[in-house]
């Protein structure tokens, strides 16, 4: 252990002499990056490279076992050309413009509500706070198992006891979109009642107060109070829970299995698309690539014009 | 560790401080210690079986040894995809015979050495089906077990409404689903008499069996044009589709899954392959037979199989070449094929060991053995891609009450359009 160099030697006085020489506000900035660097070298390998790549796969062809070869716009003409993308497109948005404001709005109301119950309040908040925990994938398997026909499915079973006829559910086009919705709306109601509680929280109690002593009714005072001044939270929630929307996958996949997207792709949204073009059958990796592109589009473009939106006004 | 390794062992390590290490490594004496890769996807009786055979054959090969890797199965392609040109993958690897043309395209695997594995004799004594593992003359890789279709159905269901044996021609299936198939007071089915579902097995029953049998044939020879989108594809489909529009002797929804609902003992009869085996037998109080599939109207008899193949990949070189010949020697030998049969349940590739008279007069394995006589390989540009076709192409019927031929015409025209595109590349 006696070959370690010292760190006193002439081959590093020259550097410590340059540290000396610095002010403090230079120092600090040197510190200041020497920490950033770290994250930045994170973030420069782990997002911004493969982010890069697949731009640049998204104009190749690779099924990942022989040589990627380039291939132009093909990908993105054929995505142009294929019926399923386009159904495909129409879901992702289906899911987006149904999802987010039902479930803003339940979630409004249920911490608005929330907000004014004293009794047992932790217990119930974390009631609804439960489904958001749960794994996605375990939430979809119960959901699928309530949407069976009979004689396995729960809701059908309940509807047969009665003589009602059975619902088709996840079995027919136009019900099954909406079937997976509703347990999706329903498992990210907690986080945005949390969020939409920790909103309604920050806004003085003296507003509130000042508008009593005016005589101003209860939905007088939601409409000029409350709303105006939970605009930050709103814009949050709508922004990331369209976010959410545009990406859903793990309901759809666990709950069509055996028929990923089905029945006849009325529920396939643009993930599921990517994930079965990436990896299933053959593996087209530079196709899949051109659709992670589009999807990044979209997503930019909505989240932009939501930032946009609901700032302006 | 025995004397002899002992003995190799010691040889070795005083040669390789007399030389060079390194250099040493690749050009060791043939009794050194021989290590070899051997990777396959992560299936419970899979491993099992591969474990007993890597142990009969280092007992026997002293101076090689097996390592065994599994991947789940979901990465499984790309772990190999990755590896190999790397140079870090194995020396034997598993693959689907699907995936074969993509793995030689990608020179991942190399042909097997004809010495060892001449055409001829691989021709005489594999089942037929074996020779997609063939490209220009040379064998790229071979099957330990294959897997065929049959029809289970339940002893108990079919006591109970006097049927006394299984079906043996598509009327009687008929006939006995409807038999079988029990509604309660809403009209609701509560009892299947045949499972359906295009997204379980039955795209294969329809395309290399029912389309056979009544007259028609899916493909063309070398399955590079989709040939079913005429008269008898049009029968065969309507058949199928009678089942649950007809018949109501079926619901493709009902219980989720077709297994499932045979399993939970709701389904008379169910179409399944030979890999279900295991799990019916681990479900307790369900009272199972096997049959071979119907024979279609003027007595045609077909049947689908599929296997997963082992192949040597392009980086065993020396004497791991050397050593993974004698594997693959080794897994493809009858006593491996036996072996493999009573572990995993799937059947000999050979047909002098799925023949044996015990074999094939087995209760169990007997009618799927039997059906590999006359079953059908198809090759598949893309399985997945392929059977959502037939899926959609039922659900068109069910959902939209499409016309079956025009549904028909659909999923003919874009199949082929995928394999166009494949063929073009």
């Amino acid at each position: 252990m006696a070959d370690i160099p010292d760190s006193t030697g002439p081959g590093s006085s020259g550097l410590k002499g340059r540290w000396h020489r610095l002010s403090i506000r230079q120092k600090q900035v040197v510190w200041a990056w020497g920490f950033l660097a770290i994250p930045i070298v994170f973030y420069v390998v782990v997002r911004f490279y493969p982010t890069a790549d697949a731009f640049i796969l998204s104009f190749q062809e690779w099924n990942m076992l022989s040589d990627r070869e380039w291939v132009g716009f093909d990908n993105y003409v054929r995505l142009w050309n294929d019926p399923v993308f386009w159904k495909v497109f129409v879901n992702t948005f289906e899911y987006l413009i149904i999802g987010t404001p039902i479930s803003l709005v339940l979630a409004f109301i249920v911490a608005y509500h929330l907000d004014k119950v004293r009794f047992m309040h932790g217990t119930i908040r974390a009631l609804y706070f439960l489904p958001f925990m749960t794994s996605a994938v375990a939430m979809a398997w119960v959901w699928r198992w309530f949407y069976q026909p009979v004689p396995t499915g729960l809701f059908n079973n309940f509807l047969a006891q009665f003589g009602i006829p059975q619902f088709p559910f996840l079995q027919s086009t136009t019900t099954a979109l909406p079937s997976i919705l509703a347990p999706a709306v329903w498992a990210g109601l907690g986080f945005q009642i949390i969020i939409f509680m920790a909103g309604l929280r920050a806004i003085p109690v003296t507003y509130y107060e000042a508008a009593r002593v005016d005589g101003l009714s209860n939905w007088a005072q939601l409409w000029q109070i409350t709303i105006p001044l939970l605009k930050p939270t709103i814009v949050f929630l709508v922004v990331f829970s369209s976010i959410g929307f545009l990406r859903i996958f793990d309901q759809v996949f666990n709950m069509t299995s055996t028929n990923p997207g089905g029945p006849l792709n009325s529920t396939k949204p643009l993930v599921l698309m990517i994930y079965e073009t990436a990896f299933g059958g053959r593996s087209r990796m530079g196709q899949a690539a051109a659709q992670t592109v589009v999807l990044f589009t979209i997503l930019l473009i909505v989240s932009l014009l939501q930032l946009r939106i609901l700032r302006d006004r | 560790m025995n004397s002899k390794t002992m003995n190799s062992r010691l040889r070795t390590t005083i040669a390789a401080t007399m030389t060079s290490g390194v250099a040493l490594l690749s050009a060791a004496p043939a009794m050194a210690q021989v290590e070899i890769e051997y990777w396959q996807y992560f299936f419970d009786a899979r491993v099992t079986a591969m474990e007993q055979l890597i142990e009969n054959f280092e007992e026997a090969n002293p101076d090689i040894t097996v390592k065994m890797t599994t991947f789940p199965y979901d990465n499984y392609r790309t772990q190999v995809a990755a590896a190999i040109p790397a140079g870090e993958g194995p020396d034997v690897v598993q693959l689907f015979y699907g995936w074969l043309n993509d793995y030689v395209e990608a020179e991942l695997i190399q042909p097997l050495p004809t010495d060892t594995f001449p055409a001829e004799t691989i021709e005489s004594e594999y089942f037929p089906m074996v020779q997609a593992m063939e490209i220009d003359g040379e064998y790229w890789a071979l099957p330990t077990a294959v897997r065929s279709l049959a029809l289970f159905y339940n002893k108990r269901l079919f006591e109970d409404a006097g049927i006394e044996g299984p079906p043996e021609t598509l009327d009687e299936l008929v006939d006995y689903a409807i038999q079988l198939t029990e509604r309660d007071g809403a009209g609701n089915l509560t009892q299947a008499g045949l499972t359906t579902g295009m997204t379980a097995q039955d795209h294969h029953w329809w395309r290399e069996v029912l389309v056979r049998q009544f007259g028609g044939t899916p493909y063309n020879e070398d399955y590079t044009e989709v040939t079913y989108d005429d008269e008898a594809g049009i029968e065969a489909l309507e058949y199928y589709l009678a089942f649950q529009t007809e018949h109501g002797a079926s619901e493709s929804s009902f219980m989720d899954e077709p297994q499932a609902a045979f399993r939970a003992g709701r389904a008379g009869m169910h179409i399944d392959g030979s890999f279900r085996i295991g799990a019916l037998n681990d479900t307790r109080g369900l009272d199972w037979g096997v049959a071979e599939l119907p024979a279609g109207p003027d007595g045609t008899q077909s049947n689908y199989s599929s296997y997963w193949v082992n192949a040597i990949t392009s980086s065993a070189e020396g004497e791991e070449y050397e050593a993974s010949v004698k594997f693959m020697e080794y897994v493809t030998s009858p006593e491996a094929m036996q072996i493999w049969l009573e572990v995993v349940g799937e059947l000999p590739a050979k047909q002098a060991v799925g023949m044996t008279d015990e074999n094939a007069n087995d209760e169990v394995y007997g009618p799927f053995i039997r059906g590999l006589e006359y079953a059908h390989t198809t090759i598949f540009a893309d399985e997945s891609a392929q059977r959502q076709l037939m899926v959609e192409m039922v659900e068109r019927v069910f959902l939209e009450d499409m016309d079956p031929a025009e549904s028909l015409g659909i999923a003919a025209e874009a199949e082929q359009a995928i394999l166009d595109d494949y063929y073009s590349e």
